[in-house]
C-alpha cells in the first residue's frame, strides 16, 4: 500500500508571529520556517506503518514556493521514499490544495492519505476533510491511533470529552492530532541520503487546478492585548477579591 | 439570506455551542436548524424552541446516528440547494462535517468566525490567535464554523419554530462508528463552564492535581482543565487540555494553577472574563495577562485558597 502524506511549510512553531505594520499579514522575512508539526506527525506515522510492513511506498508532497522542497527533503530524511513539489508562489486555499491532492491521489492511488488536522498559520482544518470529500473516501480526523487491518483502518479519534473510533474502508483520509506519536528527528546520514531521493516538480496547472483564492484578506490585525491585572499579597487578599466578585463556595 | 445551522447534541439536549452558531446566524439572516441523528424527536423540539429560529429541519436515520460525515454531509448538501449558508459549532464533531460539505458545494469554508462584519465579512483568529483576519467570501454560498466563545448564546427557550421531517437518507457504507470513550463527569463541560480550574506542569504528579486542584474546583462547582505540559506529563487525561491544540475556553473566571502561562496555553484562555494565577515564579508569562496574580507556593496557596473561598 502506498501512503500520500502532504506537508506544508510554515512559520516555525517556537517563533512569535509577528503582524505585519501596513496589515496585510503575518511578517515571514528571515524568520525561521519548518514543517507544519501535525504534518510532521502524519510522516511519522506513514513510517511506522511502512516499518510494519503495511505501507510499501511513501510519497511526500507539497504545494508552495521553491523553498518548500526544504520541508520535502525533511520528509525524505525522516524517511519518505520520493517527493512532489507543486510549486506556486501564490496563497493556496484549502479548497484548492484538496483539489490538488485528489488529482495526485488519482494519480499515485494510494490506500491512505495523511494529513495535519491544521496548519499552524492558516488555522483552517478543512483540507483533509475536503480531499475526503472529493475523493469521496471516508475519513479519519483528529487521529491519536491508526491500525490498518485488511481492507480496513480505526482510527482512534480525539473528540470533544474523550475519544471515538471509527472504521473506515480503504482508501482513506486520517488527519493527524497531536497525540498520535511523536516524530522522529532525522540522522546525519538519513539527511545525506535523502538529497538523492527522488524530487518532482509540477505546477498546480499540471493538475488543471485554478488557485485563485475564493476568499479575500481585507487586513490582518494585532488581536486585543490584555494587560496585566494586580499582584496579590496572600490568599485573604485573593479571597477577598475573588468574593467582592461573588465568586465563592 | 437564508442559513442552515447544523445542531449539535448527544441524543437528549441540544448542546450549547449549537446556541453561539445560532447567534451568528441570526446576524445573517433566517435562522434555520437542522437536526440528524437517530430517535431525534425530543431534539427537534428542544431546539424548536431556541429564540429566533424558523423551520426545524429533522433527519432521523440510524444513518445520521453517530455523526458520520460521509452519511450526513450529503444531506446537508440537498439542504443546501434552499439556503444560502450553512453554519456549524467549531466543535470536533462540526469541524469534522462542515468541510467535507464545503467540499461538496465547491465553496472554501471560514473557520472558526469571531464576528460578523458583513453578509460576506467575517472576522477569525489565525496563527493561534496571535493576529486576527477579517476576510470576506467571493463564493455564491456561505460555509462557516462558529467559535463558541466568540457569541452570546441564543435563548434556548421562547422560540417557535416549525418542525418538518426531510428526506431518508442513506448509509454510505464506507465508515462506521465502532465506539466511545466519554469521560463522564459530574461536573460542569470545560467549554461552557463558569469557573475553569487548570493546573500545570508545577503540580508534578497525578496525585497532586487530584490533591491539590480537584478540592478548589469541587468547592467552586467548576470545571477542571489543564495546561499541554500536564497532559503530557500523563496527570491528566487530554481532554482536560486548554490551549491552541485542545480546548479554546472563555469563562467568567479562570484558575491558572502552576501554568507557566506558554503561547499556545495562553492562546486557549485569554478571552477568560476574569484569570487568576498562582505561580511561584513572579517572572511566569502567565502573570502578564492575570487580573489577579498570586506568587506563592501552589501547594501552600491552594488548599489555604479552597478552605477560605
Amino acid at each position: 500500500m502506498k501512503i500520500l502524506v502532504p506537508v506544508k511549510r510554515v512559520l516555525d512553531y517556537n517563533v512569535k508571529p509577528r503582524v505585519k505594520a501596513d496589515g496585510t499579514g503575518v511578517d515571514l522575512a528571515n524568520v525561521k520556517m519548518s514543517m507544519n508539526p501535525f504534518d510532521e506527525i502524519g510522516v511519522e506515522e506513514a513510517i511506522r506503518l511502512k516499518e510494519k510492513g503495511v505501507a510499501t511506498e511513501i510519497v511526500a508532497v507539497s504545494v508552495g514556493p521553491a523553498k518548500a522542497q526544504e520541508t520535502l527533503r525533511t520528509a525524505l530524511a525522516m524517511g519518505a521514499d520520493r517527493a512532489i513539489l507543486v510549486q506556486t508562489d501564490d496563497d493556496v486555499e484549502p479548497l484548492a490544495l484538496a483539489k490538488i491532492f485528489k488529482a495526485i491521489a488519482d494519480a499515485e492511488q494510494p490506500g491512505l492519505v495523511i494529513l495535519g488536522k491544521q496548519a499552524i498559520d492558516g488555522d483552517n482544518n478543512q483540507t483533509g476533510q475536503m480531499l475526503a470529500a472529493l475523493t469521496g473516501w471516508a475519513q479519519g480526523t483528529f487521529a491519536s491511533a491508526v491500525a490498518v487491518d485488511g481492507d480496513h483502518v480505526s482510527v482512534t479519534r480525539e473528540v470533544d470529552g474523550g475519544l471515538e473510533t471509527v472504521k473506515l474502508k480503504l482508501p482513506a483520509i486520517v488527519t493527524t492530532d497531536l497525540r498520535l506519536n511523536e516524530p522522529r528527528y532525522a540522522s546525519l546520514p538519513n539527511i545525506m541520503k535523502a538529497k538523492a531521493k527522488p524530487l518532482d516538480t509540477k505546477s498546480p496547472a499540471d493538475y488543471g487546478v485554478d488557485t485563485a483564492p475564493r476568499v479575500k484578506t481585507v487586513k490582518v490585525s494585532e488581536p486585543p492585548v490584555r494587560s496585566a491585572g494586580v499582584k496579590v499579597a496572600d490568599v485573604d487578599e485573593l479571597v477577598a477579591k475573588l468574593k467582592a466578585m461573588g465568586v465563592h463556595s | 439570506m437564508k442559513t442552515l445551522v447544523w445542531v449539535e447534541h448527544d441524543g437528549a439536549a441540544v448542546k450549547d455551542a449549537t446556541l453561539a452558531a445560532v447567534t451568528a446566524a441570526a446576524k445573517l439572516g433566517e435562522v434555520h436548524l437542522l437536526v440528524a441523528g437517530s430517535g431525534v424527536d425530543g431534539v427537534a423540539k428542544a431546539a424548536a424552541g431556541i429564540a429566533g429560529v424558523g423551520k426545524v429541519h429533522v433527519a432521523d436515520n440510524a444513518a445520521f446516528g453517530h455523526n458520520l460525515p460521509e452519511n450526513i454531509a450529503p444531506l446537508i448538501v440537498d439542504l443546501m440547494a434552499s439556503h444560502d449558508a450553512f453554519v456549524a459549532p467549531a466543535t470536533t464533531t462540526g469541524k469534522n462535517i462542515a468541510p467535507r460539505v464545503a467540499a461538496l458545494l465547491d465553496v472554501m469554508q471560514i473557520s472558526e468566525i469571531l464576528s460578523v462584519e458583513g453578509p460576506k465579512t467575517f472576522t477569525r483568529p489565525i496563527y493561534a490567535g496571535n493576529a486576527i483576519a477579517t476576510v470576506e467570501s467571493s463564493d455564491a454560498k456561505l460555509v462557516l464554523t462558529v467559535r463558541g466563545t466568540a457569541f452570546d448564546k441564543a435563548a434556548a427557550t421562547g422560540g417557535s419554530g416549525s418542525v418538518e421531517a426531510v428526506g431518508a437518507g442513506s448509509d454510505a457504507g464506507i465508515s462506521s462508528f465502532v465506539g466511545a470513550e466519554i469521560a463522564k463527569q459530574d461536573r460542569p463541560e470545560l467549554t461552557s463552564a463558569k469557573i475553569i480550574v487548570s493546573g500545570g506542569r508545577a503540580l508534578g504528579s497525578s496525585e497532586k492535581y487530584q490533591e491539590v486542584v480537584v478540592p478548589l474546583a469541587d468547592k467552586l462547582n467548576a470545571a477542571l482543565g489543564a495546561s499541554r505540559a500536564a497532559v503530557d506529563a500523563g496527570y491528566v487525561p487530554n481532554d482536560y487540555q486548554v490551549g491552541q491544540t485542545g480546548k479554546i475556553v472563555a469563562p467568567e473566571v479562570y484558575f491558572a494553577i502552576g501554568i507557566s502561562g506558554a503561547i499556545q496555553h495562553l492562546a486557549g484562555m485569554k478571552d477568560s472574563k476574569t484569570i487568576v494565577a498562582i505561580n511561584k515564579d513572579e517572572d511566569a508569562p502567565i502573570f502578564q495577562v492575570a487580573d489577579f496574580g498570586l506568587v506563592a507556593d501552589l501547594f501552600n496557596a491552594v488548599p489555604e485558597l479552597t478552605g477560605k473561598i
